[in-house]
């Protein structure tokens, strides 16, 4: 059974949305990845920026995708220098319900939102986001309105 | 002594330390230190067997070192450790790629 976190929820500006959005249907039928920044506050996760980075899985990028360790250490920089947290990853499921799989919580990492991205065709991009509870399994995360630039 | 840096997603089992400085004379010695002064940490850094988890990889400056090296591969006081997870995932479970 899903279960909402009610204590962290997640709101992602306007730009941030459009910007995942036209990343996971630009490389569609391929998966698309990249990092979320923002900060915290009063158990909110503002998301104000996010960074796009290349999907360097060898072999089916349809259905998998890889951040080399290099692009994130870059993006631990980027936080640091910019006064910002790195906050999560997104990463695209094209075809598929933005649902993690297995093989997504194997590989998570505690405190990082997972957000994915289900793209289908000629339909509306799909939205929803995790996190690893302390028994290492996903709980979902509660995604309030988008935040437009002008608030 | 060594620094440590610890990623955003360990850093609450660090006391939201971003670095932890460390001695010893090899990366092994120098992440058990990290382990004794941070415990909490343990878990989601070392598997059963102590050594370093799978999905977490472990660098010297911009060398990847495996489990295998870290305990010949010798550090000083100005050496970076850098603890990076691997981020990696999919929308199939059954995949052998």
């Amino acid at each position: 059974m899903e279960q909402k976190i009610n204590k962290l929820l997640l709101a992602f500006s306007a730009e941030t949305t459009m910007i995942m959005i036209n990343d996971a249907t630009e490389i569609f039928p391929d998966e698309c990845c990249g990092f979320m920044f923002g900060r915290e506050e009063k158990g909110v996760r503002l998301i104000s920026e996010v960074r796009s980075v290349t999907n360097q899985k060898e072999g089916d990028k349809r259905r998998r995708f890889e951040i080399l360790p290099l692009d994130y250490m870059l993006a631990e920089r980027y936080a640091d220098e910019s006064g910002l947290d790195l906050l999560g990853i997104y990463h695209s499921h094209p075809l598929h319900p933005a649902i993690p799989s297995e093989h997504d919580r194997v590989a998570a990492q505690p405190f990082f939102s997972y957000t994915i991205l289900s793209v289908f065709p000629e339909e509306k991009t799909i939205i929803r986001s995790w996190r690893l509870n302390d028994n290492k399994l996903f709980e979902e995360e509660q995604i309030l309105e988008v935040i437009s630039k002008e608030n | 002594m060594a620094k440590i840096i610890v990623p955003t997603p360990l850093r609450k089992f660090t006391s939201d330390k971003s670095s932890v400085e460390v001695s010893g004379n090899t990366v092994t010695s120098a992440i058990l230190e990290l382990v004794n002064q941070q415990p909490n940490i343990k878990k989601h850094l070392l598997d059963e067997n102590e050594k370093v988890q799978p999905f977490i990889r472990i660098f010297v400056g911009d060398e990847d070192v495996s489990n295998d090296e870290m305990d010949t591969t010798p550090i000083t006081e100005t050496t970076v450790i850098s603890i990076v997870p691997a981020i990696a995932g999919g929308s199939v479970n059954n995949s052998n790629n």
